[in-house]
C-alpha cells in the first residue's frame, strides 16, 4: 500500500469543499449548466440517462479494505447498493444525487479517493497491473513508477487541456496483465543487458473509433529520465495533436499521420532539451516513493499446509483453486482473484455487501489489500496459502467464489444503453444472456481462456476491438444490431480482432457466439489450443462459413 | 436512437421534450403548461418540427429544473396513452432493462 502524506489530504479536503459551493451555486441558479458542466467533470461527475453517476479513480488499482468499505458506504447511504467496477481501475456509482454528490466526496476524500481527473483532456488514471508487487518475475513494482506519474500528471497546469484524454498503462511483468499496446502511453518495465532499470516506451495505442496497437518508439529508457521523456511525448502531442476534429484528435491519429518514427524524433529532439532539468528523478525522490510503499509482513510459510491439502480433497474448492488462484512471489502464498462475475450478474458489480466482505476478507487473510483489474474483477494480492479453504468458504457464502475467472462468462462489458448517454445498443444484458448460455462451469472450463468484451458503442469502453471475441453495438433503424469480431488480444501480443460478418440482432449474438465457440471445439488442432491461437491459424473465414450458415 | 445532440430535427411522428431534473438526474418531460413532469404521461406531444423547435427552445431558456433537453419521439396508442418511442426512450422510462444488484439508498 502507498501512504499518502498531508498535503494530498488538505488538497482533497479544499477540493471537496470548492466543489461544495459550486454545486450550491448551481442549485440556486447563480451558475447556468454551461458554466457547471466543465467544473462538474473534473470532478469526476457525468450526467447518464437516467441519473448522476461519479467516477472514482483507485490509483494503480489499488485499495485498502478502509477505503473499500467506505466506497460501500458511500453506495449504500448515496446510492443504490453498489458499486461498478471498470476497465479503467475506476469505481462508478450510478445513481448519486446532486445535492448529494458533495457529501459523498468528502466521505472518499477522508480516504484519499476522488475523482479528479477521471474525466476531461488530461492525463487519466494510470493503470496498471493489478497483481503488481505480488506477481514473481517482476522486473520491479509498477506501482512505484505510476505513483510517480500520478504525482507529476495531478494537476499539472501545461497538460489539463490537451487535444483529447491521455492514457497510461504500465506493466513489469514477462506477460501483460495491463493492456499496455491499446493505451496513449504504454511503458513496458524491464531490464537492460546490463541489469540497468528502464521503460521500453509505445505510443499510439488505443481502442474507440480508430483502434490502432501501439508502436515502441524507445526500446530503453533508463527509468530514473522517466518524467522528462513523459513530458517530451506531453509536450509533442499538445502541440501538434488536432484540436479541430474531436474524432482525430487522440496521439494515436497524430502517431499514425506522421508515422512513428517521425513522432519519435520529436519527441527526441525535445527530450534532448528538457531531459537534464527539473524532471530529472534524483535517486533520492525515487527512494523516497519507494519508501512509502509499505508491504506485508510475509512470514516464513509452507505451500502446502495441512489445511490446504485437506481443503484439496473437496472437487469445489480445487476447482476454484485452479481457476482463481495464482502462484505468489514469496513462498507459502497465493494471488486470489474474486470474480465480480457471477452467471447472470452485470458484470463489474460488486453491491455494499459484498464489498465490505471482501474489505473484511481483506483485512483477515490478505494484509488489508484489495486490487482491481482492467478485467472488472477484484483481486487480494496476497494470501497465506494455510488460509485459502477459510478464505474460500467465506467468498462462496457472499455469491463471490464463481470459478470462471477467464472464461467464456468472465466477460467484460461496458454499461451500453442500460445506462450510457452515448450508447447505441445495450451492453450488460448481452453479456447476462452469453453468461447464461455458458453457465456449465465444467463445459466452460473445457473451452479454456476465452475472453468476450462488449462495448454498446464505438467509443469502446468494453475494449471490444481486443476481445477473443469482440461484439459492438450498433444502432440500425433504431433497432439493437451487433458487431462480431474474432482473434483480438490485449497482451504482449496485442492485436485487433478482424469483423466475421454483417452485423446480427440482439437476439441472434448469444447463440452466434455459441456457434463461435462450437466451430472451435471442433477446428482446434489440440485440447490445449487457445480460442485466440484457432483464430490466429485459420483465420475468421471458417468461423464465418459455420456461423452465418446457421443463421 | 441517436445521440441527442446528433439528431437532426426530422419529426415524423408524435414527439415530445425531455431532458434530466438537475438536483438528481432523473428523467422528466415538458408539460403543455410550461413545467417538468416525471410522468410521460403528462408530457407536452407536438408533431411538426417548428412546433418541436419552439417546445425545445421554451425548455432551454436559462432555467435551473432540468438539464440536457432534447427532443424524443413518443406513440400514442389507441385511447391516447402516451408511451416512449424508442428503446433509449423506454429505458429511460423504466430503467434498465435487468435487475439492479443493490437496494435503495438512505440518504433523501
Ligand atoms: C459516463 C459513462 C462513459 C462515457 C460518457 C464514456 C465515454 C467514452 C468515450 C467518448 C470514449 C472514446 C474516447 C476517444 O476515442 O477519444 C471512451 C473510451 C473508453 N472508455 Fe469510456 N465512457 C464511459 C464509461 C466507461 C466505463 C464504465 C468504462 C469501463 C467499463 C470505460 C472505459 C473506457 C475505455 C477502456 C475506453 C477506450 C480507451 C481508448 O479509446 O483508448 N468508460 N469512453
Ligand atoms: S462504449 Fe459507448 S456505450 Fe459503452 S460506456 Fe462507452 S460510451 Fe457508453
Amino acid at each position: 500500500m502507498y501512504v499518502y502524506d498531508e498535503f494530498d489530504r488538505t488538497f482533497l479536503a479544499e477540493r471537496v469543499a470548492e466543489f461544495r459551493d459550486q454545486v450550491t451555486r448551481r442549485l440556486d441558479g447563480a451558475l447556468n449548466e454551461d458554466e457547471f458542466k466543465p467544473l462538474r467533470l473534473m470532478n469526476g461527475v457525468y450526467l447518464q440517462l437516467h441519473a448522476y453517476m461519479l467516477r472514482v479513480a483507485i490509483p494503480y488499482g489499488t485499495l485498502s479494505a478502509h477505503q473499500l468499505r467506505r466506497m460501500a458506504h458511500v453506495a449504500r447511504v448515496y446510492d443504490r447498493g453498489y458499486g461498478h467496477f471498470t476497465t479503467r481501475q475506476n469505481i462508478q456509482f450510478n445513481w448519486i444525487k446532486l445535492d448529494n454528490l458533495p457529501d459523498a466526496m468528502a466521505e472518499l476524500a477522508e480516504v484519499g479517493v476522488h475523482g479528479i481527473q477521471t474525466s476531461g483532456n488530461c492525463i487519466r488514471n494510470v493503470t496498471t497491473d493489478q497483481w503488481a508487487g505480488a506477481v514473481p518475475g517482476e522486473f520491479d513494482d509498477p506501482r512505484i513508477w505510476a505513483e510517480i506519474l500520478r504525482q507529476y500528471s495531478t494537476l499539472h497546469p501545461e497538460f489539463t487541456y490537451l487535444p483529447r484524454k491521455f492514457k497510461i498503462a504500465i506493466t513489469a511483468a514477462g506477460h501483460d496483465r495491463a493492456a499496455i499496446k491499446v493505451h496513449d502511453v504504454g511503458l513496458r518495465l524491464h531490464r537492460n543487458d546490463v541489469g540497468e532499470l528502464g521503460f521500453e516506451v509505445l505510443v499510439g495505442g488505443g481502442l474507440g473509433r480508430t483502434p490502432f496497437v501501439g508502436k515502441s518508439i524507445r526500446p530503453f529508457l533508463p527509468a530514473r529520465e522517466l518524467l522528462s521523456y513523459i513530458e517530451a511525448i506531453m509536450r509533442v502531442y499538445n502541440q501538434y495533436g488536432r484540436r479541430d476534429n474531436i474524432y482525430k484528435a487522440r496521439i494515436k491519429i497524430l502517431v499514425h499521420e506522421i508515422g512513428a518514427e517521425a513522432f519519435a524524433e520529436a519527441v527526441e529532439a525535445e527530450w534532448e532539451a528538457i531531459r537534464d532539468g527539473a524532471l530529472h528523478l534524483s535517486d533520492e525522490m525515487i527512494a523516497d516513493i519507494r519508501s512509502r510503499f509499505v508491504y506485508p509482513a510475509y512470514e516464513a510459510l509452507e505451500d502446502e499446509p495441512a489445511e490446504f491439502v485437506a481443503a484439496m480433497g473437496d472437487p469445489r474448492f480445487a476447482t476454484w483453486f485452479a481457476n482463481s488462484v495464482h502462484a505468489h512471489k514469496v513462498p507459502g502464498y497465493s494471488i486470489v482473484t474474486i470474480s465480480l462475475k457471477p452467471v447472470g450478474a452485470p458484470p463489474g458489480d460488486a453491491t455494499a455487501d459484498q464489498m465490505d466482505t471482501i474489505a473484511d476478507l481483506a483485512d483477515a487473510y490478505a494484509f488489508g489489500e484489495i486490487r482491481v483489474g482492467h478485467e472488472q474483477n477484484l483481486c487480494l494480492p496476497s494470501v497465506a496459502r494455510r488460509d485459502l479453504p477459510e478464505l474460500w468458504r467465506r467468498l462462496d457464502a457472499a455469491g463471490l467464489a464463481t470459478p470462471n475467472v477467464n472464461l467464456v462468462n468472465d466477460i467484460i462489458a461496458c454499461p451500453g444503453l442500460d445506462y450510457c448517454a452515448l450508447a447505441n445498443a445495450r451492453a450488460i444484458p448481452v453479456a447476462q444472456e452469453i453468461a447464461k448460455r455458458f453457465a456449465d462451469l465444467d463445459k466452460a472450463r473445457g473451452i479454456g481462456r476465452l475472453h468476450i468484451n462488449i462495448s454498446g458503442c464505438i467509443n469502446a469502453c468494453g475494449h471490444h476491438h481486443v476481445g477473443h471475441i469482440g461484439i459492438l453495438g450498433v444502432e440500425k433503424n433504431g433497432q439493437e444490431f451487433y458487431q462480431i469480431t474474432l482473434g483480438g488480444r490485449a497482451d504482449e501480443q496485442a492485436q485487433l480482432g478482424t469483423l466475421l460478418g454483417p452485423a446480427v440482432s440482439y437476439d441472434q449474438v448469444p447463440g452466434l457466439v455459441e456457434d463461435v465457440v462450437a466451430t472451435y471445439m471442433e477446428l482446434r488442432a489440440t485440447p490445449q489450443e487457445l480460442f485466440v491461437d484457432t483464430v490466429a491459424r485459420l483465420g475468421v473465414e471458417p468461423f464465418k462459413e459455420r456461423v452465418y450458415a446457421a443463421h | 436512437m441517436a445521440a441527442p445532440q446528433q439528431q437532426k430535427l426530422k419529426v415524423n411522428g408524435p414527439v415530445t421534450v425531455t431532458a434530466n431534473r438537475l438536483t438528481d438526474g432523473v428523467v422528466v418531460w415538458r408539460t403543455a403548461a410550461g413545467g417538468w413532469s416525471t410522468d410521460i404521461a403528462e408530457a407536452a406531444i407536438v408533431t411538426t418540427a417548428p412546433e418541436a423547435i419552439a417546445l425545445l427552445e421554451s425548455a432551454s431558456t436559462p432555467h435551473n429544473e432540468a438539464v440536457g433537453a432534447y427532443v424524443a419521439p413518443v406513440v400514442l396508442s389507441g385511447n391516447g396513452a402516451i408511451g416512449p418511442g424508442n428503446l433509449r426512450e423506454r429505458i429511460r422510462v423504466a430503467g434498465p432493462t435487468f435487475a439492479l444488484p443493490g437496494a435503495e439508498p438512505h440518504a433523501s
